[in-house]
Formats: C-alpha cells, structure tokens, sequence
C-alpha cells in the first residue's frame, strides 16, 4: 500500500495541528468540577474535563498535577479552554501555562464569586469560544504532524500474536515519514525489562529506562502485600490465556515493532528531541495512561484489545482493534479494526498495518471512533502520593 | 494454510491455539511464526482459544519459553499435548 502523505487537521497557533477541535473546560480541582460541568452544559460545543484532585498535593505529585493539567489544555486537539478553579494563584498557573500555545484561554476562579456568578461569566466567554472555534476549517497537514500514542489493554495471547504486532508494523511504516510515537506502561515491561532497554537508541535512553523501571518495581515490591498475580495478569488477561507479567510483558512489547525509542518521558511530558519513537512512564491502567499521553501533546491513540477493553479519551480519539475472532464479534461495537484474520491466516501482518493505518487516517480525518461514538471521554488522573 | 496453533519461536516449549477450542485427542496443525515450518501436535486437555499447549513433556523447574523469552516456572509437570496455565505455571518476577 502506497501511505497517504497527508491527512485532514486543524492547525493551531504554535504549529502543531489537531485531528479534533474540542472547546474544553478544564477544572483545576476536585471541587470546581460542579461549575465546570454547568458550563458545559449550559454551552453546546464544549466539554467539561471532571477529575478527583487538585487540593493540598505538593512535591513531585503537584508538578504532576500541572503537567497534567496544562499538556491537557495545550494538546492540539483542543482549540480553545475555559480554566476554572476555586483558588487564583492555582488557576492563573494554569492558564498561563496552556496560554504559550497561543491558543484562546481564560480562567475563573470560584472563591468571593459562588458558583452561579462563575458559572454565568464562564458561560459567556465559553459561548464565545465554542462559536469561534465553530468556523475552524481542516486542512491538508503532513503526516509529521501525527503524534501517535499506544498502550494495549484486557490483553491475551491474540494481543502478543496479532494486534500488538500490527500496531508495530504500523510504527515501522510511519516512522520514516516522521511521525512522532509514544508507548508506556512501565510496570507491563516486566520480564522483558532487559530487552526493552537493549531498544534505547542511545546508551542514555537505556540507561534512563532502567532507572525508570528499577524506580517502579522496587515501589511495586514495596507495597506489594504479597506479589501482584492478583493484579498482573488481570483475570481478564488470565481468562483469555495470559498466565505470567512476563509473557504479558513480552506481547506487550511487540507494539514497537523492531524500532528504538530516542528518550524516556515523565508522565505527562511533552516530548521535545524531534520525530521518533519515545518511552512514557505510566501506569499500564489504561485510563490513567491515555490521559497522560495526550497531556504529552499526542494527537490519536492506537490500543489493541485481546478480551475487549472499552476505555476512551475526551480529547485524543482513541483507534481499537482486536485480533480475538471471539471480541471482534460480542463487542463489535468497540472495534475499529478487525484483524482476526492473521490469526486463520487469512491476512498477513503487513496487510493487518495497512488496514489499522487506514483506520487510523480516517479518524484523524474526522470519523468517530467507536468509543467516541459511544461516549467513552475517561479522564483519569494519575496521583503519586497521599496530600498534604 | 489455517492452523489450529500457532508458535512466535522455534525455541518455544508451549504453542498457542488460535481456534475456538481444541479437544482431548485431536490432531492439531501448528505453525511456527519465526521460521514459517509447520508441525503437528496431538492434545491431552481441552484447551480454548489463546491458552497454551506444551509442545515437550516439563518437569517442575522447568522454564516455559516463548516469544523465544523465558516467560515463568514450572510449579507442577506438564505432559506433551496439557494445557499450561496458571494451575501449572507461575512466575519468577514479584
């Protein structure tokens, strides 16, 4: 298959360009998500982003927060974001931090106000927003403006065999035209820690993973009550044959196909040494790795699902596909991409990275996915300690 | 050309069936991915779609590879043509 050399984005102030064009409205905390969620509603065209945190988190968790936070507002597939916090100070950092996009931003703050007066002046700069964003056109952007995420979920062993490899052969075709794409999941690598440190395209990149993973598992050992079996494997995975993290850890590992990646990202970190592959540290719950990864500026997501995860994104478009013949028919409505066929061997792997790129190309064009269409728009924090 | 097991690598101890469910007796084609050979194996379990089937007989101990990987122990033997899984396998991490 000849790859198409463009698709059909919106460009946004910095250069960056989007595959949707949502006006969001981003609660800075826990308890301003009542407001940020009236505005929504009273305002058609946007959408409310409620979350669990925000209050009394310090250290690294805080910075994480932020992080979180502005890379949410400033993924290309937002246009415009209406801030709203309890406190200034908290708000203001937000707004300022999503501002150097040089898209529209504004933010509100609750306390000396109420949630009603919030919720009317918030309303009339969202309706603002949400009309002028209305007039946003797609246009012709290359392929270099892709930012393509992974992470896998309810693996099985059809994940290892079949979808996970097409996700690689995938990457393989579309690196070369200078894609930028991002896998995580630090805890999922277990057992192939060694290999996929060997994948470092710098002595620096492989030494940066093995701290990243040496970080992690001695906190998971830490806290283990006794080992993770009840955990990973999940009894999903377990179900549909997984039987050790280190045979999940290898299939999972096949998403990269035979690339290396060029640096290991925070969580939430926006990637800054140019096109390539990069290695986020996430969790490997599916959620709470999404959501980092387009707090990381990624503009679609690819995850393939063995017994059939359903998890989505409200910002970055979330591509299934499935290898189980089993999941491609009871949960039809959750796959964008069928390739069981590799596994009757009726189609083979490159024919399967044909499929999922054109998949992929249609989404970003503008088709729902499934779980958009569904309504699937998790956005799921992640916390790394107890508040203050 | 369709098979009832497949196998990622020649080292492999255990294939992986990619039918709905394989039977107690049944002569199995298998496929092995790295090299595109062939082999057949007769099963002892009934085994559904994705589980593993070993290809040798494992004695406790044992490594199961595959991906051409160690993936885990062998905590109970394992007869030629057995489902492998959980009951029978753990792993060596956590």
């Amino acid at each position: 298959m000849e790859i198409p050399k463009s698709f059909l984005g919106y460009k946004r102030e910095n250069g960056r360009a989007g595959t949707r064009n949502h006006v969001i409205i981003l609660p800075v905390d826990d308890i301003s998500n009542a407001c940020a969620e009236a505005v929504a509603n009273n305002i058609k065209g946007t959408i409310a982003l409620p979350h669990s945190y925000g209050r009394l988190q310090f250290g690294a968790d805080l910075d994480l927060h932020f992080r979180t936070m502005i890379g949410t507002g400033s993924n290309p597939n937002v246009a415009a974001v209406i801030v709203i916090g309890i406190e200034p100070k908290w708000t203001k950092k937000i707004v300022d931090g999503i501002a150097k996009t040089g898209k529209p931003v504004e933010g509100f703050h609750i306390e000396r106000t109420g949630d009603i007066g919030t919720v009317m002046k918030a309303s009339k700069k969202a309706q603002e927003f949400s009309q002028w964003a209305s007039e946003k056109q797609r246009e012709e952007c290359p392929m270099s403006d892709l930012w393509i995420s992974v992470k896998c979920g309810e693996s099985d062993t059809t994940s290892g065999l079949a979808s996970n490899p097409t996700v690689g052969n995938l990457m393989e075709k579309l690196e070369p035209l200078g894609v930028h794409l991002c896998f995580g999941e630090t805890s999922e690598l277990t057992g192939a820690e060694n290999v996929c440190a060997a994948r470092g395209a710098t002595k620096e990149a492989s030494d940066k993973f093995m701290k990243t993973w040496n970080e992690y598992n001695d906190f998971i050992l830490k806290e283990a009550t006794n080992d993770l079996s009840e955990s990973q494997p999940t009894a999903g995975n377990i179900a549909g044959g997984l039987t050790t993290i280190e045979e999940k850890a290898f299939g999972n590992f096949q998403k990269i196909g035979n690339l290396k990646f060029i640096d290991v990202l925070e969580p939430a970190e926006e990637p800054t040494k140019g096109p390539g592959l990069y290695f986020m540290d996430t969790s490997s719950a599916a959620a709470e790795c999404i959501t980092l990864q387009a707090a990381g500026g990624f503009n679609i997501h690819l995850f393939p699902t063995g017994q059939g995860n359903i998890v989505g994104n409200p910002i970055e478009p979330v591509v299934k596909l499935t290898a189980n013949p089993l999941t491609a028919k009871s949960m039809s409505e959750h796959v964008d991409c069928d390739v069981s066929k590799i596994l009757s061997r009726e189609m083979n792997l490159s024919e399967a990275g044909d499929k999922l790129i054109e998949t992929a190309l249609r989404v970003a064009n503008g088709r729902l996915t499934c779980a958009e269409a569904l309504g699937h728009k998790e956005f799921v924090m992640t916390k790394l300690y107890r508040s203050a | 050309m369709a098979t009832d097991i497949i196998i990622h690598d020649k080292k492999d101890n255990v294939g992986v069936v990619v039918i709905e469910k394989i039977t107690p007796k049944q002569d199995c084609k298998c496929w092995i991915m790295e090299n595109d050979s062939s082999a057949s194996i007769q099963s002892v379990d009934e085994i559904p779609l994705g589980h593993k089937i070993a290809m040798v007989d494992l004695k406790e101990g044992d490594t199961i590879l595959k991906y051409g990987h160690d993936i885990g122990k062998v905590v109970k033997a394992i007869k030629k043509g057995e489902h492998v899984h959980v009951h029978n396998v753990k792993t060596k991490k956590w």
